[in-house]
């Protein structure tokens, strides 16, 4: 998998890689890349790729990529990789997955 | 009854109407279950940890895949796949190549709570994305899930998570997928998640408990939806080549019988077994107390089977193979020569080194092995000091079951202490026992001897007399039965009754010259006697002929005087005194 390193500068300034998994185009699979586009303006994240990835068309990735629960999203970058379940509509949590949180804190020093 | 019976049928011919199996390819497993596994159906496999959940359900693929054409998956939750490998690679299973000829799917779910925030609704197609790939990539037939539970850690809302179990196994039952799935034992309840509630078609747990050090497995049909199984539970072994669960009647009584004749290596003791020694293929038991000459009598019967060419396997649990051939040397048994012609194997071994099933797992690997037609375990007694009396007797049972079902003849040395406690103990193992010799110590006068009976030997007129017998320096000597008038006498008493009697006769002898003797001098002194008086008499003879003469002189001299004085006086003739002589002497006495 893609790593960046040394990259040390705000969280939302950096380039983000999310991957949403889904398996078709079920309601919840819908409703969870609607939250994640809402997520990224509302919280201004400065360059974002939202790349979405349908198992039923490329299964192997579920192995792969260690995917049990649809949906899941993937942020590959900044590192560390974090990984988040669910239609994303529980705000609270998608920000504590994926350390939006404070935006002022350091990340990427675990 | 007759359900039992039809049931029981189908599953071999496989009836319509009644469920399909799949075979475990377990040894012992699919016995109890009647086939295998409920094909198409899920199974639950529940125990604690290091019960061997996950041995049974990597066997069970791997059997599938390389003996019954049913390629797997397997999905695990717990361990990675690499460790997975590592470990039933001791039992000869090689993953690898089975994954590499696309037998075997192995896949690894990574599951670890601390990574996932779960941020809304959600369900788990991706698992079950994941799984249909694994299942078309090798064409799969059976599905082993390896600790599903370990989801329950990795996602905190159970209502999703059960919800979505349910549906799984139902979409593996919609596959017609033979599943295996594991789970830990849980408190109240057969798994920690309760599992069982959605698969109801069969539920084995196993178990792994330490009873006096030794431990032991076990397994148990807890149900098996429309299908009779086994109730019991049955130890199972994880032993070099897999799985092995020990049904008692795992032959039942279908050995044949064989009527050829062996010799016990002692041609006496043929003598008291009908003269012609055992039968092949029977089970003899060689019970004694310490000291009793059991190993000897062992010693001899390896010898006798190798020296007809045939294998013998020794299993000793006492003494190392080099003592007991030490031992046996002294009495002029070279048992090393057998061992070098690879007639003979011996394997010492502690009893305590492993529990009951173990060794006799192992003797079965190596009876399958070293194919011997004589095996020796001496003495059986340590091997089964561990268990309770069922389980020595189920042991003992599938032992000789497997024994006879090889036409393999056993012997087995058996340790009776003193009291004779044991010896009544051992009436449980006795109707599984042919042929039963007891060695007893005769303990008389102070002083052990050695005795042998038959205490019983089916098929064969046997002697019914207890006979002593020896340790020599050319083997074991039974001597002939000395019975005196006092019944059966052993050892020293016998000598000393022998000698006894001789001395008796001895006396008699004496007693006889003795009064020939004293005939003899009775007869000298009378003749003595006789001599004695014979002289006395003719002293007296003389002395009265002397004195008879000395009177017949004086009556002569004074009738010569009356004569003379007549003569003088001129007296008549007719006055001579002749009564005077015929009074004289004899009127003197």
């Amino acid at each position: 998998m893609k790593r960046q390193m040394g990259n040390k500068t705000g969280p939302k300034q950096d380039k983000h890689l999310l991957r949403l998994y889904i398996a078709g185009q079920t309601p919840k699979s819908l409703l969870a890349l609607r939250n994640l586009k809402k997520l990224c303006e509302d919280y201004k994240i400065a360059s974002y790729e939202i790349e979405v990835i349908d198992l039923i068309k490329k299964p192997q990735l579920a192995q792969q990529d260690q995917i049990l629960a649809i949906p899941t999203l993937v942020r590959n970058l900044p590192i560390p990789i974090r990984k988040i379940i669910g239609d994303l509509s529980n705000t609270e949590r998608v920000l504590m997955g994926l350390n939006w949180a404070r935006p002022d804190a350091p990340d990427g020093v675990q | 009854m007759n359900t039992t019976a039809r049931s029981h049928r189908s599953v071999k011919s496989g009836v319509a109407g009644q469920i399909e199996k799949a075979p475990t390819g377990i040894e012992g497993l699919d016995e109890i279950t009647g086939g295998g596994f409920p094909r198409g159906r899920p199974t639950i496999l529940c125990g604690g940890p290091g019960c061997g959940k996950t041995m049974l359900a990597t066997e069970f693929l791997v059997r599938g895949a390389t003996e019954f054409g049913e390629p797997g998956v397997f999905m695990a939750f717990e361990e990675t796949a690499e460790e997975n490998t590592q470990n039933v690679a001791s039992l000869g299973f090689d993953l690898k190549s089975l994954s590499a000829r696309k037998k075997l799917l192995l896949d690894y779910v990574y599951v670890e709570r601390s990574d996932i925030q779960e941020t809304g609704e959600f369900d788990l197609e991706g698992l079950f994305i994941r799984l249909e790939n694994a299942i078309k990539t090798v064409k799969a037939k059976r599905v082993v899930l390896d600790t599903i539970e370990a989801l329950f850690s990795g996602f905190s809302n159970a209502a999703i998570l059960r919800a979505e179990l349910r549906r799984l196994f139902r979409w593996l039952k919609d596959r017609g997928m033979t599943t295996v799935i594991t789970a830990e034992r849980g408190e109240g309840s057969l798994t920690r998640q309760g599992l069982e509630e959605y698969v109801s078609d069969c539920v084995i747990l196993l178990d792994h408990r330490i009873t006096d050090q030794a431990s032991t497995r076990r397994l148990r049909v807890v149900k098996y939806r429309g299908s009779f199984h086994g109730a019991d539970e049955y130890p199972f072994l994880i032993g070099e080549r897999g799985i092995s669960v020990l049904p008692i009647s795992s032959l039942g009584l279908q050995h044949n019988a064989p009527t050829q004749r062996l010799s016990t290596g002692i041609s006496d003791l043929d003598q008291m077994l009908g003269g012609k020694g055992l039968y092949r293929g029977s089970t003899v038991l060689l019970s004694g107390t310490a000291g009793s000459g059991k190993s000897s009598i062992a010693a001899h019967f390896a010898a006798a089977a190798c020296a007809r060419g045939e294998r013998c396997l020794y299993l000793a649990f006492e003494e190392s193979a080099g003592q007991i051939a030490r031992n046996m040397r002294s009495i002029g048994i070279d048992l090393n020569k057998w061992v070098d012609k690879g007639l003979l194997r011996i394997t010492a071994q502690r009893p305590t080194q492993h529990g009951l099933e173990m060794h006799l797992l192992q003797t079965h690997t190596r009876v399958e092995e070293f194919r011997p037609r004589v095996v020796i375990v001496d003495p059986i007694t340590n091997l089964i000091t561990g268990g309770n009396d069922r389980e020595i007797r189920s042991i003992l049972t599938r032992l000789i079951d497997f024994l006879k079902g090889r036409q393999i003849t056993a012997l087995f040395t058996s340790l009776t202490s003193a009291g004779g406690e044991l010896e009544r103990s051992e009436v449980g193992v006795s109707s599984l026992i042919d042929t039963w010799l007891l060695l007893r110590d005769l303990e008389v006068n102070g002083e052990r001897n050695r005795g042998i009976y038959v205490i019983k030997s089916r098929g064969m007129a046997h002697s019914n007399q207890i006979r002593e017998f020896f340790l020599t320096g050319q083997g074991i000597k039974l001597v002939p039965a000395y019975l005196g008038v006092e019944g059966m006498l052993t050892g020293s008493a016998r000598v000393a009754q022998q000698l006894r009697e001789q001395e008796e006769m001895l006396a008699r002898q004496l007693e006889v010259e003795k009064l020939r003797m004293e005939l003899k001098s009775k007869r000298k002194a009378l003749d003595e006697k006789v001599v004695e008086l014979r002289a006395q008499f003719s002293a007296e003879e003389k002395r009265l002929e002397h004195e008879v003469a000395l009177s017949d002189g004086r009556e002569a001299r004074m009738k010569k005087g009356r004569m003379a004085m007549a003569f003088s006086r001129k007296a008549d003739r007719a006055a001579q005194p002749t009564p005077v002589s015929a009074n004289g002497p004899g009127g003197d006495r």
